[in-house]
Protein backbone atom coordinates (compact mmCIF):
# COMPACT_ATOMS: atom_id res chain seq x y z
CA UNK A 1 0.00 0.00 0.00
CA UNK A 2 1.26 3.28 -0.52
CA UNK A 3 -0.17 6.38 1.60
CA UNK A 4 -0.02 10.11 1.03
CA UNK A 5 -0.55 11.45 4.50
CA UNK A 6 -1.39 14.89 6.17
CA UNK A 7 -0.02 15.66 9.73
CA UNK A 8 -1.04 14.93 12.44
CA UNK A 9 -1.63 11.60 11.47
CA UNK A 10 -4.88 10.05 13.52
CA UNK A 11 -4.16 6.37 13.45
CA UNK A 12 -1.27 4.64 12.80
CA UNK A 13 -2.16 0.99 13.41
CA UNK A 14 -3.82 0.85 9.59
CA UNK A 15 -0.32 0.69 8.61
CA UNK A 16 1.90 -2.81 7.44
CA UNK A 17 4.82 -3.81 7.05
CA UNK A 18 6.54 -2.57 3.89
CA UNK A 19 3.82 -0.07 2.88
CA UNK A 20 5.00 2.84 1.90
CA UNK A 21 3.94 6.64 3.05
CA UNK A 22 4.81 10.22 1.92
CA UNK A 23 4.19 12.36 4.33
CA UNK A 24 3.11 16.42 4.13
CA UNK A 25 2.99 18.38 6.72
CA UNK A 26 5.52 18.99 9.28
CA UNK A 27 8.26 17.07 10.44
CA UNK A 28 9.69 17.26 13.74
CA UNK A 29 13.59 16.76 14.43
CA UNK A 30 15.05 15.16 17.06
CA UNK A 31 18.02 13.05 17.55
CA UNK A 32 20.08 12.18 20.45
CA UNK A 33 20.47 15.33 22.71
CA UNK A 34 17.20 16.25 21.84
CA UNK A 35 15.34 13.11 23.23
CA UNK A 36 17.25 13.70 26.59
CA UNK A 37 15.56 17.46 26.16
CA UNK A 38 12.08 16.88 25.25
CA UNK A 39 11.88 14.02 28.39
CA UNK A 40 13.74 16.14 30.85
CA UNK A 41 11.77 19.47 30.16
CA UNK A 42 8.34 18.46 28.44
CA UNK A 43 8.15 19.67 24.77
CA UNK A 44 7.70 23.18 23.39
CA UNK A 45 5.16 22.02 21.14
CA UNK A 46 1.89 19.19 20.49
CA UNK A 47 4.02 16.29 19.44
CA UNK A 48 0.75 13.92 19.37
CA UNK A 49 -0.28 12.64 15.98
CA UNK A 50 3.58 13.86 14.72
CA UNK A 51 6.08 12.57 12.72
CA UNK A 52 9.60 12.38 14.49
CA UNK A 53 12.63 12.46 12.31
CA UNK A 54 15.81 11.06 13.74
CA UNK A 55 18.08 13.60 11.65
CA UNK A 56 20.93 15.60 12.17
CA UNK A 57 20.70 17.72 9.19
CA UNK A 58 22.87 20.58 7.11
CA UNK A 59 20.72 24.25 7.66
CA UNK A 60 22.89 27.27 6.31
CA UNK A 61 20.97 31.00 7.49
CA UNK A 62 20.94 32.83 4.06
CA UNK A 63 19.55 36.28 4.26
CA UNK A 64 18.00 36.15 7.33
CA UNK A 65 16.19 32.95 6.66
CA UNK A 66 17.11 29.27 7.32
CA UNK A 67 18.06 27.14 4.65
CA UNK A 68 17.65 23.29 4.68
CA UNK A 69 21.27 21.93 2.91
CA UNK A 70 21.22 18.05 3.22
CA UNK A 71 19.06 16.37 6.06
CA UNK A 72 19.01 12.31 5.64
CA UNK A 73 18.39 10.03 8.44
CA UNK A 74 20.76 9.32 11.16
CA UNK A 75 21.18 5.77 12.65
CA UNK A 76 17.84 4.85 15.01
CA UNK A 77 19.47 2.40 17.37
CA UNK A 78 21.85 5.24 19.13
CA UNK A 79 17.56 6.43 20.72
CA UNK A 80 16.46 2.28 21.64
CA UNK A 81 17.27 4.11 25.13
CA UNK A 82 14.87 6.98 24.68
CA UNK A 83 12.11 5.85 22.50
CA UNK A 84 9.99 3.88 24.94
CA UNK A 85 9.58 6.69 27.74
CA UNK A 86 9.48 9.29 24.30
CA UNK A 87 6.26 7.34 22.80
CA UNK A 88 4.64 6.81 26.14
CA UNK A 89 5.07 10.83 26.98
CA UNK A 90 4.45 12.80 23.58
CA UNK A 91 2.23 10.10 21.86
CA UNK A 92 3.97 10.81 18.26
CA UNK A 93 2.06 8.54 15.04
CA UNK A 94 5.48 7.89 13.15
CA UNK A 95 9.34 7.39 13.99
CA UNK A 96 11.83 7.83 11.25
CA UNK A 97 15.26 6.74 10.70
CA UNK A 98 17.35 4.23 9.61
CA UNK A 99 18.65 1.47 10.53
CA UNK A 100 15.16 0.23 12.68
CA UNK A 101 14.70 -0.26 16.79
CA UNK A 102 14.73 -2.76 19.14
CA UNK A 103 12.62 -4.66 21.53
CA UNK A 104 11.73 -1.67 23.67
CA UNK A 105 10.57 0.19 20.97
CA UNK A 106 8.54 -2.22 19.29
CA UNK A 107 6.70 -2.73 22.51
CA UNK A 108 5.97 0.85 22.91
CA UNK A 109 5.19 1.03 19.44
CA UNK A 110 2.48 -1.79 20.13
CA UNK A 111 1.27 -0.09 23.43
CA UNK A 112 0.69 3.62 21.75
CA UNK A 113 -0.66 2.67 18.49
CA UNK A 114 2.65 4.16 16.60
CA UNK A 115 5.21 3.27 13.49
CA UNK A 116 8.65 2.94 12.66
CA UNK A 117 9.64 3.63 9.37
CA UNK A 118 12.84 3.69 7.52
CA UNK A 119 13.73 6.24 5.19
CA UNK A 120 16.88 5.87 3.10
CA UNK A 121 20.28 6.29 4.61
CA UNK A 122 22.24 8.97 3.18
CA UNK A 123 19.81 10.71 1.03
CA UNK A 124 20.01 13.74 2.55
CA UNK A 125 19.66 15.71 -0.63
CA UNK A 126 16.07 13.96 -1.91
CA UNK A 127 14.82 14.80 1.65
CA UNK A 128 16.04 18.41 1.59
CA UNK A 129 14.45 19.00 -1.83
CA UNK A 130 11.01 17.54 0.22
CA UNK A 131 11.50 19.88 3.17
CA UNK A 132 9.75 23.44 1.96
CA UNK A 133 10.40 25.82 4.83
CA UNK A 134 12.06 25.67 8.57
CA UNK A 135 8.59 26.52 11.06
CA UNK A 136 10.49 26.49 14.16
CA UNK A 137 13.78 25.73 16.09
CA UNK A 138 13.88 25.15 19.22
CA UNK A 139 17.25 24.20 21.74
CA UNK A 140 19.27 26.00 19.36
CA UNK A 141 21.84 27.63 21.10
CA UNK A 142 22.30 24.80 23.50
CA UNK A 143 22.40 21.80 21.42
CA UNK A 144 23.45 23.23 17.97
CA UNK A 145 22.56 22.61 14.68
CA UNK A 146 22.55 19.00 14.12
CA UNK A 147 20.92 18.30 17.39
CA UNK A 148 18.40 21.17 17.95
CA UNK A 149 14.55 20.42 17.51
CA UNK A 150 13.40 21.47 14.04
CA UNK A 151 10.30 21.48 12.84
CA UNK A 152 10.27 21.57 9.09
CA UNK A 153 7.45 22.60 6.74
CA UNK A 154 7.55 19.12 4.31
CA UNK A 155 5.45 17.74 1.26
CA UNK A 156 5.69 14.65 -0.08
CA UNK A 157 8.38 13.67 2.49
CA UNK A 158 9.43 10.13 1.29
CA UNK A 159 9.26 7.16 0.92
CA UNK A 160 9.27 6.18 4.10
CA UNK A 161 9.00 2.62 4.27
CA UNK A 162 6.81 0.81 7.55
CA UNK A 163 9.07 -1.55 9.05
CA UNK A 164 8.04 -1.81 12.37
CA UNK A 165 4.35 -1.37 12.59
CA UNK A 166 1.90 -1.56 15.62
CA UNK A 167 1.19 -4.16 16.18
CA UNK A 168 4.54 -5.92 17.39
CA UNK A 169 5.76 -6.74 13.74
CA UNK A 170 9.38 -5.93 12.91
CA UNK A 171 10.81 -6.54 9.12
CA UNK A 172 14.21 -6.30 10.54
CA UNK A 173 13.73 -9.50 12.31
CA UNK A 174 12.69 -11.40 9.32
CA UNK A 175 15.25 -9.76 7.27
CA UNK A 176 17.69 -10.82 9.98
CA UNK A 177 16.35 -14.39 10.38
CA UNK A 178 16.99 -14.87 6.61
CA UNK A 179 20.53 -13.49 6.38
CA UNK A 180 21.25 -15.76 9.05
CA UNK A 181 20.59 -18.84 7.60
CA UNK A 182 22.08 -17.67 4.54
CA UNK A 183 24.79 -16.82 6.18
CA UNK A 184 25.26 -20.73 7.80
CA UNK A 185 24.95 -21.62 4.40
CA UNK A 186 27.35 -20.01 3.01
CA UNK A 187 29.83 -20.51 5.92
CA UNK A 188 29.68 -24.85 5.27
CA UNK A 189 30.78 -24.43 1.89
CA UNK A 190 33.68 -22.06 2.23
CA UNK A 191 36.74 -23.78 0.99
CA UNK B 1 51.04 33.78 -1.05
CA UNK B 2 52.17 32.76 -4.28
CA UNK B 3 49.36 32.31 -7.07
CA UNK B 4 50.08 28.63 -7.79
CA UNK B 5 49.27 28.13 -4.09
CA UNK B 6 46.12 30.28 -4.06
CA UNK B 7 45.25 28.53 -7.09
CA UNK B 8 45.64 24.76 -5.45
CA UNK B 9 43.52 25.92 -2.47
CA UNK B 10 40.80 26.90 -5.16
CA UNK B 11 41.12 23.58 -6.85
CA UNK B 12 40.85 21.55 -3.96
CA UNK B 13 38.05 23.20 -2.74
CA UNK B 14 36.61 22.83 -5.69
CA UNK B 15 37.73 19.03 -5.63
CA UNK B 16 35.81 18.55 -2.45
CA UNK B 17 32.69 20.49 -3.62
CA UNK B 18 32.28 17.78 -6.47
CA UNK B 19 33.15 14.96 -4.42
CA UNK B 20 30.51 15.86 -1.81
CA UNK B 21 27.63 17.16 -4.50
CA UNK B 22 28.80 14.93 -7.51
CA UNK B 23 28.54 11.04 -6.98
CA UNK B 24 31.44 9.29 -8.77
CA UNK B 25 30.59 7.89 -12.08
CA UNK B 26 31.71 4.51 -11.90
CA UNK B 27 29.39 4.18 -8.22
CA UNK B 28 26.55 5.80 -10.29
CA UNK B 29 26.57 3.40 -13.20
CA UNK B 30 27.10 -0.12 -10.67
CA UNK B 31 23.71 1.50 -8.68
CA UNK B 32 21.51 1.78 -11.91
CA UNK B 33 23.13 -1.77 -12.73
CA UNK B 34 22.38 -2.75 -9.27
CA UNK B 35 18.50 -1.28 -9.87
CA UNK B 36 18.10 -2.98 -13.22
CA UNK B 37 19.27 -6.38 -11.67
CA UNK B 38 17.26 -6.00 -8.12
CA UNK B 39 14.16 -8.60 -7.68
CA UNK B 40 13.62 -7.81 -4.38
CA UNK B 41 10.41 -5.27 -3.86
CA UNK B 42 11.34 -3.41 -0.79
CA UNK B 43 14.93 -3.10 -2.34
CA UNK B 44 13.85 -1.69 -5.66
CA UNK B 45 12.57 1.39 -3.72
CA UNK B 46 15.58 1.77 -1.68
CA UNK B 47 17.60 2.08 -4.75
CA UNK B 48 15.42 4.05 -6.54
CA UNK B 49 15.41 6.63 -3.63
CA UNK B 50 18.93 6.25 -3.76
CA UNK B 51 19.26 7.21 -8.06
CA UNK B 52 17.09 10.19 -6.98
CA UNK B 53 18.62 11.64 -4.15
CA UNK B 54 22.05 12.05 -6.22
CA UNK B 55 20.35 13.19 -9.25
CA UNK B 56 18.72 15.83 -7.38
CA UNK B 57 22.24 16.48 -5.60
CA UNK B 58 24.04 16.98 -8.79
CA UNK B 59 21.24 19.14 -10.02
CA UNK B 60 21.12 21.76 -7.44
CA UNK B 61 24.98 21.16 -5.78
CA UNK B 62 23.59 19.61 -2.57
CA UNK B 63 25.69 17.57 -0.62
CA UNK B 64 24.43 14.08 -1.68
CA UNK B 65 24.43 13.28 2.53
CA UNK B 66 24.01 15.29 5.50
CA UNK B 67 26.55 13.07 6.72
CA UNK B 68 29.57 15.14 4.82
CA UNK B 69 32.16 12.81 6.29
CA UNK B 70 35.66 13.34 8.10
CA UNK B 71 37.75 15.30 5.53
CA UNK B 72 40.35 12.73 4.46
CA UNK B 73 42.84 13.08 1.91
CA UNK B 74 45.50 10.29 0.05
CA UNK B 75 48.36 11.72 -1.34
CA UNK B 76 50.54 10.51 -4.19
CA UNK B 77 53.23 12.93 -3.65
CA UNK B 78 56.58 12.87 -6.85
CA UNK B 79 59.80 13.48 -4.57
CA UNK B 80 60.33 16.52 -6.55
CA UNK B 81 56.70 18.43 -6.04
CA UNK B 82 58.08 22.01 -5.46
CA UNK B 83 55.10 23.11 -3.27
CA UNK B 84 55.36 19.92 -0.94
CA UNK B 85 56.20 22.73 1.58
CA UNK B 86 52.81 24.54 0.90
CA UNK B 87 50.36 21.66 0.25
CA UNK B 88 49.32 20.64 3.95
CA UNK B 89 48.74 24.31 4.73
CA UNK B 90 46.82 24.33 1.50
CA UNK B 91 44.45 21.34 2.19
CA UNK B 92 43.52 22.69 6.00
CA UNK B 93 43.05 26.20 4.44
CA UNK B 94 40.34 24.52 1.37
CA UNK B 95 38.68 22.33 3.81
CA UNK B 96 38.07 25.41 6.09
CA UNK B 97 36.47 27.53 3.06
CA UNK B 98 34.76 24.52 1.71
CA UNK B 99 33.27 24.45 5.40
CA UNK B 100 31.29 27.10 4.64
CA UNK B 101 30.82 27.64 1.05
CA UNK B 102 29.86 24.03 -0.30
CA UNK B 103 28.92 23.79 2.89
CA UNK B 104 29.48 21.23 5.16
CA UNK B 105 28.31 19.62 8.50
CA UNK B 106 31.19 20.62 10.92
CA UNK B 107 32.01 16.94 11.96
CA UNK B 108 35.85 17.40 13.86
CA UNK B 109 34.67 17.01 17.88
CA UNK B 110 37.17 17.22 20.57
CA UNK B 111 36.96 13.70 21.92
CA UNK B 112 37.07 14.53 25.54
CA UNK B 113 35.73 18.00 25.59
CA UNK B 114 32.81 17.03 23.06
CA UNK B 115 33.46 20.36 21.35
CA UNK B 116 33.37 20.82 17.73
CA UNK B 117 35.52 22.96 15.82
CA UNK B 118 33.02 24.20 13.97
CA UNK B 119 35.50 24.05 10.77
CA UNK B 120 36.09 20.68 10.31
CA UNK B 121 39.79 20.80 11.13
CA UNK B 122 41.47 20.05 14.39
CA UNK B 123 44.25 17.85 15.68
CA UNK B 124 45.44 15.55 12.84
CA UNK B 125 41.98 16.74 10.71
CA UNK B 126 41.70 17.27 7.97
CA UNK B 127 43.37 13.43 8.07
CA UNK B 128 46.34 13.36 5.45
CA UNK B 129 47.66 10.21 4.22
CA UNK B 130 51.57 10.86 2.50
CA UNK B 131 53.04 8.35 0.01
CA UNK B 132 55.93 9.50 -2.17
CA UNK B 133 57.28 7.90 -5.54
CA UNK B 134 59.50 9.25 -8.34
CA UNK B 135 58.34 12.35 -10.14
CA UNK B 136 57.82 16.01 -9.93
CA UNK B 137 53.59 15.99 -9.53
CA UNK B 138 51.09 15.23 -7.26
CA UNK B 139 47.68 13.45 -7.09
CA UNK B 140 45.57 14.34 -4.01
CA UNK B 141 42.65 11.95 -3.31
CA UNK B 142 39.50 13.90 -1.85
CA UNK B 143 38.01 11.13 -0.13
CA UNK B 144 35.25 12.55 2.53
CA UNK B 145 34.45 9.53 4.82
CA UNK B 146 31.28 9.19 5.97
CA UNK B 147 31.07 8.17 10.38
CA UNK B 148 28.24 5.33 9.76
CA UNK B 149 30.28 3.40 6.82
CA UNK B 150 33.23 3.84 9.33
CA UNK B 151 32.01 2.55 12.10
CA UNK B 152 30.98 -1.08 10.56
CA UNK B 153 35.39 -1.25 9.75
CA UNK B 154 36.82 -3.47 11.63
CA UNK B 155 40.53 -5.10 12.27
CA UNK B 156 40.88 -8.77 12.82
CA UNK B 157 43.88 -10.23 14.07
CA UNK B 158 43.67 -13.91 13.06
CA UNK B 159 46.02 -16.95 14.20
CA UNK B 160 47.85 -17.44 10.77
CA UNK B 161 46.58 -21.01 10.69
CA UNK B 162 43.40 -19.82 10.13
CA UNK B 163 44.57 -19.16 6.33
CA UNK B 164 42.30 -18.16 3.11
CA UNK B 165 39.67 -19.83 4.80
CA UNK B 166 39.14 -17.77 8.08
CA UNK B 167 39.81 -14.76 6.11
CA UNK B 168 36.88 -15.39 4.12
CA UNK B 169 35.08 -16.54 6.80
CA UNK B 170 35.43 -13.77 9.29
CA UNK B 171 34.86 -10.87 6.18
CA UNK B 172 31.64 -12.75 5.25
CA UNK B 173 30.46 -12.86 8.95
CA UNK B 174 31.57 -9.38 9.52
CA UNK B 175 29.17 -7.93 6.13
CA UNK B 176 26.63 -10.25 7.83
CA UNK B 177 27.26 -8.20 11.65
CA UNK B 178 27.20 -5.24 9.99
CA UNK B 179 23.88 -5.45 8.37
CA UNK B 180 21.82 -2.58 7.33
CA UNK B 181 23.81 0.08 9.36
CA UNK B 182 26.54 1.06 6.85
CA UNK B 183 24.02 1.92 3.90
CA UNK B 184 24.29 -0.89 2.15
CA UNK B 185 24.89 -1.36 -0.65
CA UNK B 186 28.40 -0.86 0.50
CA UNK B 187 32.08 -1.29 -0.85
CA UNK B 188 33.98 -3.77 0.89
CA UNK B 189 37.68 -3.05 1.63
CA UNK B 190 40.01 -5.84 2.26
CA UNK B 191 43.65 -5.35 3.79
CA UNK B 192 45.29 -8.42 4.20
CA UNK B 193 49.01 -8.80 5.92
CA UNK B 194 51.31 -5.73 6.95
CA UNK B 195 51.07 -4.92 10.75
CA UNK B 196 47.63 -4.20 11.84
CA UNK B 197 47.58 -0.28 10.91
CA UNK B 198 49.09 -1.22 6.88
CA UNK B 199 46.07 -3.84 6.72
CA UNK B 200 43.63 -1.02 7.66
CA UNK B 201 44.69 1.47 5.19
CA UNK B 202 45.41 -0.90 2.08
CA UNK B 203 41.63 -1.69 3.04
CA UNK B 204 40.69 1.55 3.08
CA UNK B 205 42.91 2.42 -0.48
CA UNK B 206 41.01 -0.53 -1.64
CA UNK B 207 37.48 -0.01 -0.65
CA UNK B 208 37.86 3.53 -2.25
CA UNK B 209 40.64 4.80 -4.97
CA UNK B 210 39.94 1.85 -6.79
CA UNK B 211 37.08 1.65 -9.00
CA UNK B 212 33.44 -0.05 -9.29
CA UNK B 213 33.84 -2.59 -10.34
CA UNK B 214 37.35 -3.68 -10.92
CA UNK B 215 39.72 -6.89 -10.14
CA UNK B 216 43.16 -7.08 -8.61
CA UNK B 217 45.95 -7.83 -11.06
CA UNK B 218 46.87 -10.44 -9.78
CA UNK B 219 44.55 -13.39 -10.63
CA UNK B 220 44.69 -15.17 -7.32
CA UNK B 221 43.57 -12.04 -5.70
CA UNK B 222 40.88 -11.29 -8.58
CA UNK B 223 39.65 -14.57 -7.64
CA UNK B 224 39.18 -14.54 -3.86
CA UNK B 225 37.65 -10.78 -4.65
CA UNK B 226 34.77 -12.63 -6.88
CA UNK B 227 34.05 -15.43 -4.49
CA UNK B 228 33.56 -12.80 -1.60
CA UNK B 229 31.43 -10.72 -3.64
CA UNK B 230 29.05 -13.62 -4.44
CA UNK B 231 28.95 -14.71 -0.80
CA UNK B 232 28.16 -11.07 0.79
CA UNK B 233 25.17 -10.60 -2.01
CA UNK B 234 23.57 -14.04 -1.31
CA UNK B 235 23.44 -12.70 2.65
CA UNK B 236 20.29 -10.81 1.57
CA UNK B 237 20.88 -8.05 3.50
CA UNK B 238 20.29 -6.17 0.72
CA UNK B 239 19.85 -2.20 0.15
CA UNK B 240 19.28 -0.43 4.00
CA UNK B 241 19.56 -4.17 5.56
CA UNK B 242 16.01 -4.29 4.03
CA UNK B 243 16.34 -7.50 2.00
CA UNK B 244 17.46 -7.82 -1.50
CA UNK B 245 20.19 -9.22 -4.10
CA UNK B 246 22.51 -6.23 -3.38
CA UNK B 247 24.01 -6.06 -0.28
CA UNK B 248 27.92 -4.97 -1.73
CA UNK B 249 28.62 -3.22 -5.35
CA UNK B 250 31.93 -4.32 -4.69
CA UNK B 251 34.51 -6.28 -2.81
CA UNK B 252 38.24 -4.81 -3.12
CA UNK B 253 41.39 -7.03 -1.75
CA UNK B 254 44.56 -6.10 -1.29
CA UNK B 255 47.74 -7.58 0.29
CA UNK B 256 51.14 -7.17 2.06
CA UNK B 257 53.68 -9.49 3.21
CA UNK B 258 53.06 -10.47 7.00
CA UNK B 259 54.97 -11.49 9.88
CA UNK B 260 55.44 -14.95 10.60
CA UNK B 261 53.23 -14.92 13.66
CA UNK B 262 50.66 -12.66 12.40
CA UNK B 263 47.59 -12.35 10.36
CA UNK B 264 46.18 -8.97 10.05
CA UNK B 265 43.00 -8.22 8.63
CA UNK B 266 42.04 -4.97 8.39
CA UNK B 267 37.72 -4.58 7.11
CA UNK B 268 37.03 -0.50 5.78
CA UNK B 269 33.51 -0.18 4.63
CA UNK B 270 32.37 2.43 2.18
CA UNK B 271 28.41 3.45 2.24
CA UNK B 272 27.02 3.75 -1.24
CA UNK B 273 27.77 7.36 -1.17
CA UNK B 274 31.30 6.93 -2.41
CA UNK B 275 32.47 10.42 -2.51
CA UNK B 276 36.15 10.44 -4.30
CA UNK B 277 37.39 13.12 -6.75
CA UNK B 278 41.11 13.45 -8.04
CA UNK B 279 43.15 16.93 -7.96
CA UNK B 280 46.12 16.62 -10.34
CA UNK B 281 48.93 19.44 -9.76
CA UNK B 282 51.81 19.59 -11.96
CA UNK B 283 55.51 20.82 -11.20
CA UNK B 284 54.51 24.67 -12.96
CA UNK B 285 51.42 24.19 -10.29
CA UNK B 286 48.39 23.46 -13.09
CA UNK B 287 45.88 22.02 -11.83
CA UNK B 288 43.35 19.84 -13.02
CA UNK B 289 40.09 18.00 -11.04
CA UNK B 290 39.20 14.72 -12.03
Amino acid sequence: MEYHEKTPIADARKYKLGDVIYITGQLVLARDEAHKKLLEEGAPIDLKGSVIYHCGPVVTKRNGEWKVVAAGPTTSIRMEIFEDQFIEKFHPAIIVGKGGMGEKTLKALKEHGAVYAAYTGGCGALAAERIKSVKEVHFLDELGIPEAVWVFNVEEFGPLVVTMDAHGNSYYDNVDEKAKKNLERILENIK
Amino acid sequence: MPPQVICMIDEIVEAIRRAETELSEDTVAALKKAYEKETNEMARTQLKAIIENFTVAKKGSLPMCQDTGLQTFFIDMGYDFPYRKELKNAITEAVRRATKEVPLRPNAVHPFLHKNSGDNTGRFVPYIHWELREGDDVVIHVIPKGGGSENMSGLYMLPPGVGIKGIKKTVVEHIFKSGGKPCPPTIIGVGIGGGADLALTLAKKAAILRPVPSRHEEEFVAQLEDELYEMANKLGIGPMGLGGDTTVLDVHVEYAHRHPATLPLGIVTQCWANRKRKVMIDSNGHVEVV
